[in-house]
């Protein structure tokens, strides 16, 4: 019996507080682009935004985000055309892709604080989401894409960031 | 002979509760209608709020998604459970028919309109340092607050520690006038935070350790930190060991926000303090309660050097773990925390808390990383519109204890915990009284 907003729009949910709040985006909202992965919070399928940041949504309960902006795959961008996304077709990132929604949103967490990631701290930051096809190289490449993207789109809107931080290329 | 001996200590022991009843007497004050509310100034409600904010008073006076202040909150002592009052003025639960004489001796001498011994959960003692024009402000929010009715439940405690009047003699034994202040030759900010950190705030009610019976140590024993409800609240002086100094701003910046990159986040017990209680009080106390603090830490009005070793040796040892791994708790680090909680550069990120700098890893007692891994924290605690999941489902007491141990290791200088997961399964246990619903980490 909780109200939060989902993609911008309020809404009210029948499920019990301690629902996990994917169980209420999946089953009880219908949107399934976040996916049931481990259910216990170990490999970032079902990773959303809570406030712009991204949270595992299986451990936490729905109760717990009451009044809060909660963001899923749906909402990353209206026309599904954000940076990392066009990143993602670009370099051709997914095999099955059932991980891909909540790498992504685990993606876009990374580029705001590390908006030039290097290797290093990409593994740190996607450690937590696991790839049973093996992506991963992908994944980084596509991440890299991104935020050369997103700075140079950044670049464009104010002039005095375009000279920091320079272009890293794989 | 062996008659004699056990007619004298019956006549002690009947002399002792006989010396304890006249002891422990008071008066009743006599009870009041019910004053409207419109009978107090707006301007002296509006200032009540504000110091109930500085006691934080709803915090224990409301129980978990109760209404405010109607009381029932359990208070989970060494000797007990014990159940907060009322303090709505319903007239039948709550203080409604109390004047104003009786709150202020309720308060500053822990005895009831009806002259009951209160116990010490309450802080009175604390308490006896609020001025009266202060207290007349309290009374006044308190009494045009909606009434609740909502009988009190009765303390769980084992007799004959529920026997009130004992109460007067642990007042004998530990009550003395002024002891938390205030103190003469220091300068009006000082004595402002003073007067809010050792009167309304009982900031050492939780900060100091407790004698056997229950009653704060004083003297060096003062803020050195001390268990309470399941969690730690560290030492408010130079033996706290966090990496990075507590400076007058540090302090000033986790009172007000909840939160600061070098230091962490208020969370457990120490959360609803800074969000539902400080959060009323204007910067400039604030800022008092800050300066003396770190007069007791020792760094008012001290230009620090940079924390940069502190810093540099936090932001390096951010990195262990996050490569492959495979030792057990950097698995579990490098699958459940390095997402949020890396770090890289010069300085650690707010909304990524660096846990090499977090005194829950560098504490003698590791009650408090416990808590925050099986609960989490909520979007209400520490750096508010952030959360943190609770992992009680995801770990095992092992794996808990495992992952702390590893943390400890690699990232402070400290000894490694004892008996750590013998602590994991307690706290699993045994619920903290405070905001949080057990296992799951979610709010009411």
């Amino acid at each position: 019996m909780s109200q939060f907003h989902l993609n911008g729009q309020a809404v009210d949910v029948r499920a019990d507080d301690d629902t996990p709040l994917l169980w209420v985006i999946r089953d009880e909202l219908r949107l399934t682009g976040t996916k049931f992965g481990c259910g216990i919070g170990l490999c970032g399928a079902c990773t959303v935004h809570l406030n712009g940041r991204a949270i595992r949504s299986c451990i936490t309960p729905v109760g717990a985000v009451a009044g809060q902006r909660i963001t899923t795959i749906e909402g990353l961008s209206v026309d599904g055309q954000h940076p990392l996304q066009q990143a993602w077709i670009a370099a051709q990132a997914p095999q099955c892709g059932y991980c891909q929604p909540g790498q992504i949103m685990q993606a876009a967490t990374l580029l705001q604080d590390f908006p030039n990631p290097s290797d290093a701290e990409i593994e740190a930051v996607m450690a937590g989401s696991l790839c049973r096809c093996m992506a991963y190289v992908r994944i980084r490449k596509a991440i890299k894409l991104a935020a050369v993207a997103m700075q140079a789109a950044g670049a464009a809107s104010t002039p005095a960031a375009a000279t920091q931080g320079g272009r890293r290329h794989e | 002979m062996v008659k004699r001996i056990v007619l004298f200590l019956l006549a002690v022991f009947v002399l002792a509760v006989v010396g304890l009843y006249v002891l422990s007497w008071r008066p009743k004050i006599k009870a009041i209608d019910p004053p409207q509310a419109s009978s107090f100034d707006p301007q002296l409600v509006k200032r009540g709020e504000m110091l109930a904010g500085a006691g934080y008073c709803a915090t224990c006076h409301t129980a978990k998604g109760g209404a405010p202040y109607a009381g029932n909150y359990p208070m989970r002592t060494d000797f007990g459970i014990l159940w907060s009052s009322n303090i709505t003025p319903d007239p039948e639960t709550g203080i409604g028919r109390w004047s104003e004489a009786a709150f202020a001796r309720a308060m500053r001498k822990g005895v009831s309109r009806e002259g009951r011994q209160l116990f010490p959960a309450f802080p009175y003692q604390h308490f006896e340092l609020i001025s009266d024009e202060d207290l007349r402000a309290l009374y006044a929010y308190l009494m045009t607050r909606p009434p609740v009715r909502q009988e009190q439940r009765r303390p769980q405690l084992p007799f004959p520690l529920n026997w009130r009047p004992l109460q007067a003699g642990w007042k004998l034994l530990f009550v003395r006038e002024g002891q938390f202040g205030p103190i003469a030759g220091k300068d009006p900010q000082w004595n402002r935070g003073a007067y809010l950190a050792e009167g309304l705030g009982h900031c050492s009610a939780c900060h100091s350790p407790r004698n056997r019976l229950g009653a704060e140590k004083m003297g060096q024993a003062r803020y050195a930190g001390a268990a309470i409800d399941q969690w730690y609240a560290p030492p408010l002086d130079a033996r706290n060991r966090a990496p990075v100094p507590w400076s007058e701003q540090e302090l000033f910046a986790y009172l007000r926000h909840g939160a600061t990159a070098l230091h962490g986040t208020a969370a457990g017990p120490m959360s609803p303090v800074v969000h539902d209680g400080l959060a009323r009080l204007p910067d400039e106390d604030l800022r008092a309660i800050a300066a003396y603090f770190a007069d007791r830490f020792g760094t008012r009005g001290k230009t620090l050097a940079a924390p940069q070793a502190a810093l540099d040796r936090a932001m390096l040892a951010n990195h262990i773990g996050t490569a492959q791994q495979v030792e057990a708790g950097a698995n579990l680090y490098n699958a459940a925390c390095s997402s949020c909680h890396y770090n890289h550069g010069p300085m650690p990120l707010l909304v990524r808390p660096e846990l090499g700098l977090n005194s829950a890893l560098t504490a003698d007692d590791p009650s408090t990383l416990i808590q925050i891994i099986l609960n989490g924290i909520g979007v209400e605690e520490g750096l508010p519109g952030q959360m943190m999941p609770g992992f009680s489902h995801s770990f095992s007491n092992a794996q808990v204890a495992e992952l702390a141990a590893w943390l400890r290791r690699t990232r402070t200088d400290r000894p490694p915990w004892p008996a750590l997961e013998q602590q994991v399964a307690k706290l699993r246990q045994e619920p903290s009284s405070g905001t949080q619903t057990e296992q799951t980490g979610a709010r009411p």
